[in-house]
């Protein structure tokens, strides 16, 4: 029984390592390979069945995002104006919010080939960008998709995603910068609740 | 041409009209901009995003991708020129053999073979041409109808439909049939990305601005934009 437990525990560790090992670009190709494999199979996702989309990005996904570093990063200047709980609450709302957004990307997925770009870092750097390319069905030109990522003790995370030279940060900054501005960090919180609330119901009223 | 004629009259009018100091200092036209999103916001709601949802049910997706191919291909001649104005002569060269291929193989483009050949479609207008020349954007300006812009833009538009091959086709209900089919079919292919911007925006004004202007920059420095100061980390660990 003794053996046992450790022969697990040497699997589980070597599982954790492998983890933690893996190169960036292999890891965004590892989870876009393993949401697109669901995706083609699963029917209630093809339908938009939220809670089956949100469950996916749940387990595949999400682990792998620095949603602390992408929420300062939006922030910007007025992260510093913010209190531990406000940062707290602001991290879980937008964290929510692109939740969200992601779940609808996914469940207007077809079958868009999807091209790994080799990538260009040195073995040392701790900050890469891993480019990917997505050919959609209908027109021919291509969308490229480009995730910066970080290396972290519990592996490399994603804290933005740039669609078509667009990055998520960049794009929310002015919007939380007005807001703070405006209506101060618990005002921004509130736009950012209402919004999230906004969307259940929207999502329940659907179907 | 009346049609141009009205975009400068409205440029006229959103430059000297409603400037006004404050907010961004990249859209002194908030104001006027906000109420032309709107309007243009009503529009797509009441005609042409039902219409596009209408046409995407209806139309077998089959067709609908020959319609698209079709004026897809129609684009590669200017998207051609403008690489050669941009000195970028290899690209130049594939957008000319993509449209000679696609118009005669691909009859009149609706099969887009080229692509399927390896020849990667290109993504050029004359005000990206501007750019590359270095003239600035200038403000961010919202056309009626046509959406997000920029002074420059907004201006090099006026050259780019000129030179639209739809427009060089006769006849008024040709060119009205073609230009509508054309909005539809552009409308459709952007369903799935307007329902994601529904779920992404707080304030979808200023989502759709900031969105538009790095895809712009983007476009303009082709995939390689210089990093801006402000991508910073803002604040240390």
């Amino acid at each position: 029984m003794k053996n046992w437990l450790r022969i697990f525990a040497a699997v589980l560790l070597a599982g954790f390592a492998q983890a933690q090992d893996v190169a960036p670009d292999a890891l965004v190709r590892n989870i876009t390979q393993d949401v697109v494999t669901v995706l083609k199979q699963d029917k209630d996702i093809q339908a938009g069945d939220p809670k089956k989309v949100a469950a996916l990005i749940d387990t595949k996904v999400l682990p792998h995002f620095n949603f602390t570093r992408m929420t300062r990063l939006t922030m910007g200047r007025n992260w510093r104006s913010a209190s531990p709980e406000q940062q707290k609450e602001l991290i879980s709302e937008f964290r929510t919010l692109l939740v969200r957004t992601y779940s609808t990307a996914l469940s207007s997925y077809r079958d868009q080939q999807i091209d790994f770009k080799p990538l260009r870092a040195k073995p040392e750097d701790t900050e890469v960008t891993v480019r990917t390319e997505v050919k959609p069905s209908g027109s021919s030109q291509p969308v490229s998709i480009d995730y910066e990522m970080e290396k972290t003790p519990g592996g490399w995370k994603v804290y933005d995603v740039k669609v078509g030279g667009v990055s998520l940060v960049t794009t929310y900054r002015e919007t939380f910068a007005s807001e703070v501005k405006e209506r101060g960090v618990d005002g921004l919180i509130k736009s950012l609740a209402a919004k999230n609330r906004q969307g259940e119901s929207a999502k329940s009223g659907k179907t | 041409m009346p049609w141009a004629n009205r975009i400068c009259a409205v440029l006229a009018l959103a430059l000297c009209g409603c400037a006004t100091p404050g907010g961004n200092p990249a859209d002194p036209l908030e104001p006027f901009n906000r109420a032309m999103f709107s309007f243009n916001d009503s529009v797509d709601r009441a005609v042409l995003k039902p219409v596009a949802q209408g046409y995407r049910s209806v139309v077998p997706d089959l067709v609908r991708t020959g319609v698209s191919n079709f004026f897809s291909n129609l684009e590669d001649a200017w998207i051609c020129v403008n690489n050669l104005l941009q000195g970028k002569f290899e690209d130049g060269g594939e957008d000319l053999g993509r449209f000679v291929f696609n118009s005669t193989f691909g009859l009149a483009g609706i099969f887009d073979f080229a692509t399927d050949a390896g020849f990667q479609k290109h993504n050029e207008d004359f005000g990206q041409t501007l750019g590359k020349w270095g003239v600035g954007s200038g403000p961010y300006l919202v056309l009626p109808f046509l959406g997000p812009s920029t002074a420059r833009d907004g201006l090099a538009l006026l050259v780019d439909t000129r030179v639209d091959l739809v427009f060089q086709i006769d006849g008024v209900p040709t060119h009205n049939v073609l230009y509508g089919t054309r909005a539809i079919s552009n409308r459709a292919n952007l369903l799935d990305a307007s329902s994601i911007l529904e779920a992404a925006a707080l304030d979808k004004y200023s989502f759709v601005r900031d969105a538009w202007t790095q895809r712009r920059r983007n476009l303009v420095h082709d995939g390689n934009p210089p990093r801006l100061k402000e991508d910073d980390d803002e604040d240390s660990r």
